[in-house]
């Protein structure tokens, strides 16, 4: 089985691939959905569900495309089964069995999460076992210790908000719009992260749990009574995770001297009059350096007390430019080797799940029922 | 705690007000109180700005139902429902994501509401169309940096009686206390 077709609709991404003995990538497709959805803030599982409906055989049909493949010569499909949305996840998997039904091969069920740790493999084909996996996304903020194929121990996870969740509501409450990553990333670039100091959770010592619900609030307040209170009274409508979605202008429009390239349809709400400008960005810079402040100093503290000596990382948040540096000057000043995926291989992406497929063959089955159990996570705790 | 009483279109809503909550830990601690009270088929509403608090106080709820304290209650934000055993089926749902309340009925997360497990519904106002009659909606509203009032509104019959009357309080400790929130 070394030509695997991929298959991954966890959440907004309708994404396919078909991967090569693992770790080429001969073809890639990914629909985003944020643009059907930017208008209420944050992704809606039914428009998600039917959009990947819409959008899957199409997919499916450009990496056909883009690798010059005929189905024929497919060996496995492999395809996320959870975690993530259950009607999107049902989309991908009725689509991959149907597929696998038809051609008559084989079916191999992957975790999500996996999938996130076995996008370094793209990177580094030959990675050591064990090595410690950052997990960072919308959804999840796990650390693993990756045993071997397939083999893996959860160190630490959120007690509460993800940190990309996290990203998305302080997003919110400055008013920028959804998603919350890019965007602060990009602001918080032209801010002294020092300005402002937010609390960061390291939970009880030796801890290798995440909270940043408290950051959150902290956040929150600082924007409804803090020294960032100003920006608050033109942004009264920040409270409801639906915007209405008039009278946005683009922020390149409000910001001519920042960087202009935003993602397509993404916008920011008209509340930043000039006199704010400095301080949501000074905002987004404290905040931020305190999520990585928190994700970087537990990733080492997982280092040190596995004793490995690589750390992979991977999710969307693992795209965050601020966080990539940090954590490389971190890994070069304790001389642990850093396994970091490009950005369009850490947000959600079908590659990643072709690879963990490839190396977890052996889950390969021909049951084509769509039970109950498939939505269930596979591989991980 | 005053009790006010009135009717909005024929629906009468009871009202309890004055829970102040002075730091997550009070919040955490009315939510164990609350527990203590719950029956099964129970549905409770919040209502409440980013920040307010309500995933705090549904950690308290879930504690105070028994969910073990290794099982971290998170915020369901992304995946709209977390489910949890505790001495009753716990359905937490966050309707953040959801725009209008017809995408929760596309869902059939209606269907829980009618089960014999308990629902914690954040977000609450997207959904109160296809609530039932009966309910206790919880609204938190921020005061202050660490100061919340916390609101009880009882919606048909059944939950005055349990919910808005008696003693709530909140300095007392119950068991361990959970970190973060």
């Amino acid at each position: 089985m070394n030509v695997i077709l991929a298959v991954e609709t966890s959440c907004d991404e309708t994404a396919a691939a078909i991967v090569k003995n693992g770790v080429h990538i001969l073809g890639s497709s990914i629909y985003s959905q944020i643009h059907d959805h930017h208008k209420y803030g944050g992704v809606v599982p039914e428009i998600a569900s039917r959009k990947h409906i819409e959008t899957i055989i199409r997919i499916i049909r450009n990496v056909f495309d883009e690798s010059g493949l005929i189905f024929k010569e497919i060996e496995a499909i492999a395809v996320t089964t959870g975690p993530g949305l259950i009607g999107s996840l049902l989309v991908g998997l009725c689509v991959a069995k149907a597929l696998a039904f038809a051609w008559d091969l084989p079916f191999i069920p992957v975790d999500h999460l996996e999938g996130h740790i076995y996008a370094s493999f793209f990177v580094r084909p030959d990675i050591e076992f064990p090595f410690v996996c950052l997990v960072v996304s919308g959804g999840h903020t796990d650390l693993y210790l990756v045993k071997g194929h397939g083999d893996y121990a959860l160190l630490g996870q959120t007690r509460d908000d993800a940190a990309g969740e996290a990203f998305d509501k302080v997003a919110k409450v400055l008013g920028l719009g959804y998603p919350g990553g890019p965007v602060i990333d990009k602001l918080a670039r032209q801010a002294d992260p020092a300005k402002i100091n937010f609390p960061r959770a390291f939970l009880e010592k030796g801890s290798m749990d995440f909270s940043f619900s408290g950051l959150k609030t902290a956040v929150c307040n600082y924007v409804r009574y803090g020294k960032g209170k100003d920006i608050l009274e033109t942004n009264a409508h920040e409270e409801s995770g639906a915007t209405d979605d008039k009278n946005r202008r683009s922020v390149s429009e409000i910001n001519p001297n920042g960087p202009s390239k935003l993602p397509r349809g993404m916008k920011i709400e008209p509340i930043l009059e000039a006199k704010d400008q400095g301080q949501i960005m000074s905002i987004a810079a404290g905040f931020q350096e305190a999520v990585i402040d928190v994700l970087v100093g537990k990733s080492m503290e997982a280092m040190t007390k596995t004793g490995v000596h690589t750390l992979a990382i991977g999710g969307g948040v693992a795209s965050n430019t601020r966080l990539r540096e940090r954590l490389e000057q971190a890994c070069r000043e304790r001389g642990v080797d850093l396994v970091i995926p490009p950005p369009h291989l850490c947000v959600d992406n079908a590659s990643m799940i072709g690879a963990a497929g490839y190396f977890n063959q052996e889950r390969a089955t021909r049951d084509w029922s769509i039970a109950a159990h498939d939505c269930r996570r596979t591989g991980l705790i | 705690m005053k009790k006010i009483t009135r009717f909005i279109s024929g629906i009468e809503e009871k009202m309890a007000f004055d829970h102040i909550s002075r730091s997550p830990e009070d919040t955490m601690n009315l939510g164990r109180i609350v527990a203590g009270k719950i029956l099964p088929g129970d549905i409770l509403a919040f209502s409440g700005d980013l920040g307010a608090g309500k995933t705090c106080l549904i950690q308290g709820i879930c504690r105070g139902l028994d969910v073990p304290e290794h099982i971290y209650i998170t915020s369901p934000s992304f995946v709209i429902l977390n489910r949890y055993e505790g001495r009753l089926p716990i359905y937490h749902f966050d309707f953040y994501r959801l725009s209008c309340q017809d995408e929760i009925l596309d869902l059939g997360y209606e269907e829980y509401f009618f089960g014999e497990g308990v629902s914690l519904i954040e977000w609450a106002e997207r959904a109160e169309g296809i609530l039932p009659e009966a309910y206790l909606k919880i609204r938190i509203k921020s005061l202050s940096p660490s100061d919340r009032s916390i609101e009880f509104i009882a919606y048909g019959e059944g939950y005055m009686e349990r919910f808005c009357s008696g003693s709530y309080d909140l300095s007392i400790k119950t068991k361990s206390t959970t970190k973060g929130g």
